[in-house]
C-alpha cells in the first residue's frame, strides 16, 4: 500500500482573483480507488485537470505516476487515462473506430488494437454494437464505453470525472464492477461523484468545500470521525459551510 | 506514426460521414464556375440611352441608328423635349442623355459648330463614366465615317491597339483564376478552423488533449485532408473552364498544382491558427470573415494591386494570396514559368511554414 502513485503538496489553482483550488494536499496509493468528493463549483474538476496535464497548476507541486504536473504533462498523458464529465468520444464514428482511434493515438499497434479491442467489447456485451454510431447509443452504454477506451491503454491511474451522472441504477452498478476489476488489475483509480452509495465503494474518500479538502480518511473512519451514520450525512455536515453555491 | 495515421483516417471518416461536407466539395467549385464567371463582368454592357434630337437630320439620324445598333447601348427613348429625356434620367429608366443641338449638320463644317451634349448619371462612376466613353466612341467614328463618304481620303490607321494574353479582351477569362483563388479562400479557409472549434464545442478535442499526440501530429492530421480537398476543388474549377469557357492554362498544370498546394498549405495553417484562438463558431466565423475580406478586395483579386494607395501596396507584401493570385493569373493566361515566379513561390512557401508553424505552436494542450 505504500506505492505512491499520485502526489499532491500545496496544489493551487487561481483564475485571476478567484481561487479555484487552495493548497489541497493528499497521495493515492496504487491500486487504491480514491474518491474525490465535493459540492459542484468545490474545485473537483480542475484539480483533476491539473492532475491530467491539461492545466498548469498556479502554485504547489503535483506528481502522477512518477511525473510533475507542471513540466511533465505530456509524460503523465502516457500513463492515464482520463473520462470526462461529458461525453467526449466521436458521436460521428463507430464504436469500433473509436477504439481503434484511441489505441491508435497511444501507439498499440494494429494487431493488439485489435485484440484489446475484441476483448472489451465481449466485456462489455457489446459485440453487436461494434458498427454502431457512439452517438446514438443510450447514455449508460455510452459510459461504459467511455471508461473501457480511458482503459485501452492500460493505464496506471484512470481518472473518472462523474461518471455516473445520469445513468441508471443497473448500469451503475454494472459500471462499478468495472472499476473493481480495473482496480484489482491494479489500475489506481482517481473517480468524482454526487452519489453517497457511490463513495462507501471507495478506499478512501476525501470531501472538498470551497476549494479546499476538508475530511480524507476511509469511509468508515470518517464515519466515525463525524459521528455519522452514511456517508451522505458526513457530506451534508462538511457541504453545509460551503460558501460558494453553483 | 501509428497515432498519425489513425487520426488521419478519424479526419476522413468524419467528413465522409458528415451530411453537408462531401457534397459542398462537389457541388461549391462546379455551381460557382458556372455562374460566377457569367456575372462578374467589369463590362459595361446595356446602357440605356435617351435622345434629344433637336436637329433631326440625316446626321443625327445616322447617331440614333449607330447607337441603337451598338451592343452597348440600347436606345430606350427619343424625343425633342430634353426635360422629358432628363425625368428619365432621374427615375432610372435612361442611364445617359445625348443631346444633339438645332442645326448641328449645318454647322458641322463651318468654324462655329454646335457641340452634341452628353449628360450621364454618375451614381454608378464605372456604368457613368464608361458608358459616356463609349458613347463618344461612338459619336466620334459615326462623324468620321459621315466625313469619308463626303471627302474620301485615304487614312490610315493612326492607332493599333493589340490585347496580348487576353486578345478578345475577354473579361471571364481574367476572372476565372480569381474565382479558383476565392473557392480556396471559402473552402480551405473556413472548413480546417470549423473543424477544430466544432471539437472544441462538442468536447472531444479534450478527450485528445489528455492523450500524449503531439500537437504537430494533431494539426498535420487535420490539414492533409483540407490540402487533398483543395486540390480536388482545384481540378474541378479547372475542367469546368475547360469545358465551359473553354480556357486552358496557358502555362505548365504541374505550376498551378504546386502553387496550389502551398496556398491552400498557407490558407489551412492560418485557419487552424485563428481556431486555436477561438472558442465558439460564431467566433470564428467572424475573425475568419474578417481577413478572408481583406483577402479578397487587397490581394489584387478583383482590383489591380498598382492602382492602390501606397501603404496599401505595401501592406498587401503580408498577405499571402497576393502571392498566388500573380502566380495563378500569370501561369493561366500568360504561360509564365515557374522559374519567372521564383519570387513569389518562394514568399508563398514562407508563409506556408510560417503559418502552419504558428497553427502547431498555439495548439495549446495544457492551460
Amino acid at each position: 500500500m505504500n506505492d505512491v502513485v499520485i502526489s499532491v503538496h500545496d496544489l493551487t489553482k487561481r483564475f485571476g482573483t478567484f481561487t479555484a483550488v487552495n493548497r489541497i494536499c493528499f497521495d493515492v496509493f496504487r491500486g487504491e480507488i480514491f474518491g474525490f468528493l465535493g459540492a459542484n463549483g468545490a474545485g473537483k474538476t480542475t484539480a483533476m485537470r491539473m492532475l491530467c496535464g491539461l492545466s498548469y497548476p498556479s502554485s504547489g507541486h503535483g506528481t502522477v505516476a512518477g511525473f510533475d504536473v507542471r513540466t511533465e504533462g505530456e509524460q503523465i498523458k502516457r500513463h492515464i487515462g482520463y473520462m470526462s464529465q461529458r461525453f467526449s468520444l466521436y458521436n460521428d464514428l463507430t464504436v469500433w473506430e473509436n477504439m481503434n482511434l484511441f489505441a491508435g493515438i497511444y501507439g498499440l499497434s494494429k494487431r493488439e488494437t485489435e485484440a484489446r479491442s475484441l476483448r472489451l467489447l465481449d466485456r462489455l456485451d457489446f459485440s453487436a454494437e461494434k458498427g454502431t454510431l457512439v452517438g446514438s447509443l443510450p447514455l449508460g452504454w455510452k459510459q461504459k464505453l467511455s471508461f473501457a477506451i480511458a482503459t485501452i491503454h492500460r493505464p496506471e491511474v484512470v481518472f473518472l470525472d462523474e461518471p455516473t451522472g445520469g445513468v441508471d441504477p443497473v448500469t451503475r452498478r454494472q459500471f462499478w464492477e468495472m472499476i473493481y476489476e480495473a482496480a484489482d488489475h491494479g489500475t489506481t483509480i482517481f473517480v468524482t461523484t454526487h452519489y453517497m452509495d457511490e463513495a462507501e465503494y471507495c478506499s478512501r474518500v476525501s470531501i472538498m468545500v470551497d476549494g479546499e479538502i476538508r475530511a480524507l480518511d476511509t469511509p468508515t473512519r470518517l464515519k466515525e470521525q463525524f459521528a455519522a451514520q452514511s456517508m451522505d450525512e458526513v457530506f451534508r455536515l462538511l457541504a453545509r459551510g460551503a460558501k460558494r453555491g453553483e | 506514426m501509428r497515432a498519425f495515421i489513425v487520426l488521419l483516417k478519424k479526419e476522413f471518416l468524419q467528413i465522409r460521414r458528415n451530411s453537408f461536407l462531401p457534397r459542398l466539395i462537389i457541388l461549391f467549385p462546379i455551381v460557382i464556375m458556372l455562374v460566377m464567371p457569367l456575372v462578374m463582368t467589369m463590362d459595361v454592357r446595356n446602357v440605356n440611352v435617351a435622345v434629344v434630337d433637336l436637329d433631326r437630320s440625316t446626321t443625327s439620324r445616322r447617331i440614333l441608328s449607330h447607337i441603337g445598333a451598338s451592343e452597348y447601348f440600347t436606345l430606350v427613348y427619343t424625343t425633342e423635349d430634353f426635360h422629358r429625356a432628363m425625368d428619365r434620367l432621374e427615375k432610372g429608366t435612361a442611364d445617359v442623355i445625348v443631346q444633339i443641338p438645332e442645326n448641328f449638320e449645318r454647322r458641322m463644317e463651318t468654324d462655329f459648330p454646335e457641340p452634341v451634349q452628353i449628360t450621364a448619371n454618375a451614381v454608378n462612376a464605372t456604368k457613368g463614366s464608361m458608358g459616356m466613353q463609349y458613347l463618344v466612341q461612338s459619336i466620334a467614328r459615326t462623324l468620321s465615317e459621315l466625313r469619308d463618304e463626303k471627302h474620301p481620303v485615304v487614312t490610315s490607321e493612326l492607332i493599333t491597339v493589340q490585347n496580348r494574353f487576353n486578345p478578345t479582351l475577354n473579361y471571364r477569362h481574367y476572372m476565372i483564376p480569381a474565382l479558383m483563388i476565392m473557392l480556396f479562400l471559402l473552402i480551405c479557409g473556413f472548413i480546417p478552423a470549423l473543424s477544430i472549434v466544432g471539437e472544441k464545442e462538442c468536447g472531444t478535442i479534450e478527450q485528445i488533449n489528455v492523450t500524449p499526440v503531439g500537437r504537430m501530429t494533431f494539426t498535420l492530421a487535420k490539414l492533409i485532408p483540407y490540402w487533398m480537398i483543395g486540390l480536388f476543388v482545384l481540378t474541378v474549377a479547372m475542367l469546368v473552364a475547360r469545358l465551359v469557357y473553354g480556357l486552358v492554362p496557358a502555362g505548365s498544370i504541374a505550376t498551378i498544382y504546386l502553387g496550389s498546394m502551398l496556398f491552400v498549405l498557407t490558407i489551412s495553417g492560418f485557419s487552424l491558427t485563428v481556431a486555436n484562438f477561438s472558442d465558439t463558431m460564431q467566433q470564428t466565423m467572424f475573425v475568419m470573415f474578417f481577413f478572408v475580406m481583406i483577402f479578397m478586395l487587397m490581394s489584387g483579386l478583383l482590383t489591380p494591386i498598382d492602382s492602390m494607395p501606397e501603404w496599401a501596396q505595401n501592406l498587401t507584401l503580408v498577405l499571402p494570396p497576393r502571392y498566388f493570385v500573380e502566380i495563378l493569373r500569370a501561369v493561366y493566361l500568360k504561360g509564365t514559368t515557374l522559374a519567372e515566379l521564383g519570387v513569389s513561390f518562394v514568399a508563398l512557401g514562407i508563409f506556408a511554414v510560417l503559418f502552419n508553424t504558428l497553427a502547431a505552436v498555439t495548439y495549446k494542450k495544457q492551460a
